[in-house]
């Protein structure tokens, strides 16, 4: 590189305003969510007294309602992202395989839920899963059991609702790359002897694998800190991050408190990969 | 080219597609049902489309979340395109790192961190909170999926044509303006549906930055539906699924017979 000014790249210039935009609403929001979880309480407006306090950390370290929340939380995101795959990959395959007419209808189908307001959804479920609900009456109807089970308010129905809502964000993104496969790799494959299975496993899954990555973290993450599900289907039961964080604010009007978990939260998340890169460490050849 | 399934693949497929639109079919089917109750079906009845139709509150509330998206949804469109082509067509620039970050994260963040912290900004920086504040969330929101939308549509792009026109004497900007929007249209038509549909069904954010008396559709259905269930929600999601459905089935149709027409053209 020559010696003098650099020119300042038309791209730095088109870049400015979202990095100014998003440097102020959302980087800068973290900042203050880190200032006040250093301060203290207060009754009054706004509630808290800018300080020095590690009191919420405190608080939260030694209530162990916090840590099973947390567990409890990253419990529920790794099931409900394992079910979405389960359930969205045959989706996306199907898709991605199609005739362009069918694939259109549907990328309309899975569409359609991904528009439909989430909480429309999610309430959809509170009457489906209620005693006198339709899977009740459905499975008294075919005899499995004799009494209404008891469905709703259980960890079974926010993994339902997890899964329900956040299935199409497991679909569209390895419906994106799924789409862009060169299928005469599976032929080829075929042609050499390969059992379907082994096809799947050793060439489909691994080229898939960048749109498993994509989906896995548009549904674990924001799963962890999910708070409408739980709240409409979990009732008292299955604790979560993001239920809790909510309530220290709304319920509990511990501002400082709230902060201090929203920080540790954000810590946990930020430390997932890089447990997931220590687990990872082996030689790898090529890599 | 054979197309075979396996045919596990199919009947999981099948599936999945029937989970997803089972519960839809009973929002609609009980939004007609007499009784106020879930349990039993009475008979047909639309009492309920009525009671919407009357409930001054919901109707506000509807005309507040539609402003509300409206704005989120245009600002979000500008900025997050501004994004999208400095990250797409300019590969090395300062900043390049973070931009990226910056639009990528808040996709992954749980919404509740995206709230609380925007709150504390607001309150912090003595900024009132109304519907200014909302649009401002669900703007940071939108710019991340209009990013990743634009994007995608700037990649798929034939670069041959604006490299046409800039041979042809046309100046960047021209160029821009009459070669590089027009075909860059439909991800942007895209990214404000994403950002409008976003905002309309949020209610985490809302109910964090939200001021008095500026209550949205989802804050108005969560308080009611959080004590038990309501028969006017069923109605409000009928009407929703119904709007979704044509509209998203319009958009399929002018895609097809847009890209018909271009294939007929060659």
């Amino acid at each position: 590189m020559s010696a003098g000014p650099r020119p300042v790249s038309p791209g730095s210039l088109i870049a400015l305003p979202p990095v100014f935009w998003l440097g102020i609403f959302f980087v800068v929001p973290f900042l203050f969510v880190l200032m006040i979880s250093l301060a203290t309480p207060q009754i009054g407006r706004p509630p808290y007294v800018l300080g020095f306090s590690l009191d919420s950390y405190a608080a939260i370290f030694g209530d162990a309602k916090y840590l099973d929340a947390l567990l409890n939380s990253l419990r529920l995101a790794s099931l409900t992202t394992l079910l979405t795959l389960i359930l969205g990959f045959p989706m996306a395959y199907v898709m991605a395989r199609a005739a362009p007419g069918p694939r259109a209808v549907m990328l309309l189908l899975v569409f359609i839920p991904f528009w439909t307001a989430s909480l429309l959804r999610i309430y959809a479920w509170m009457a489906l899963l209620q005693e006198g609900g339709i899977v009740n009456r459905v499975l008294i109807m075919l005899g499995v059991i004799d009494r209404p089970l008891t469905l709703l308010y259980t960890t079974g129905s926010i993994l339902v609702g997890m899964v329900y809502a956040y299935l199409p964000f497991m679909v569209l993104p390895l419906f994106a790359v799924l789409s862009r496969l060169d299928w005469r790799l599976l032929d080829a494959a075929s042609d050499l002897g390969a059992r379907p299975p082994v096809t799947f496993l050793r060439i489909t899954l691994p080229l898939a694998a960048p749109g498993i990555l994509a989906g896995s973290l548009l549904v674990f993450v924001p799963a962890l800190g999910e708070f409408v599900v739980p709240e409409l289907l979990g009732g008292q039961s299955g604790l979560m991050i993001g239920k809790l964080i909510w309530y220290e604010f709304f319920n509990s009007n511990d501002w400082p408190r709230a902060a201090a978990l929203s920080v540790s939260f954000v810590v946990v998340i930020l430390s997932l990969p890089l447990l997931g890169q220590l687990r990872g460490r082996r030689p790898e050849a090529g890599a | 080219m054979s197309r075979r399934y396996a045919w596990p693949a199919l009947v999981l497929a099948c599936v999945g597609f029937a989970f997803l639109y089972v519960p839809l079919f009973t929002l609609v089917a009980y939004s007609f049902n007499e009784s106020q109750r879930v349990t039993m079906w009475t008979r047909f009845s639309t009492r309920w489309y009525a009671a919407l139709a009357g409930s001054q509150e919901l109707i506000d509330a509807t005309l507040m979340s539609v402003k509300i998206a409206t704005l989120s949804a245009t600002m979000a469109v500008i900025v997050g395109t501004a994004a999208a082509i400095a990250l797409a067509r300019y590969k090395r620039f300062r900043g390049r790192g973070l931009l990226m970050l910056a639009v990528t994260v808040p996709l992954a963040t749980p919404e509740v961190l995206i709230g609380f912290s925007l709150l504390l900004l607001f309150v912090g920086l003595g900024i009132e909170r109304g519907v200014l504040t909302v649009v401002i969330a669900h703007t940071t929101l939108g710019i991340a999926y209009v990013t990743v939308v634009v994007q995608a549509r700037l990649a798929s792009f034939d670069r041959s044509l604006e490299e046409a026109a800039a041979d042809l004497g046309g100046r960047p900007l021209a160029v821009f303006k009459l070669v590089t929007l027009p075909l860059l249209m439909p991800g942007l038509v895209a990214g404000w549906l994403l950002t409008f549909v976003l905002s309309l069904d949020d209610l985490v954010l809302a109910n964090f930055v939200n001021g008095p008396g500026t209550s949205t559709l989802p804050m108005v259905v969560f308080g009611r539906v959080r004590t038990g269930l309501s028969p006017e929600v069923n109605a409000l999601a009928a009407i929703f699924i119904a709007f979704v459905t044509v509209t998203l089935a319009v958009v399929l149709l002018l895609e097809r017979s847009n890209t018909a027409h271009a294939a007929a053209q060659d």
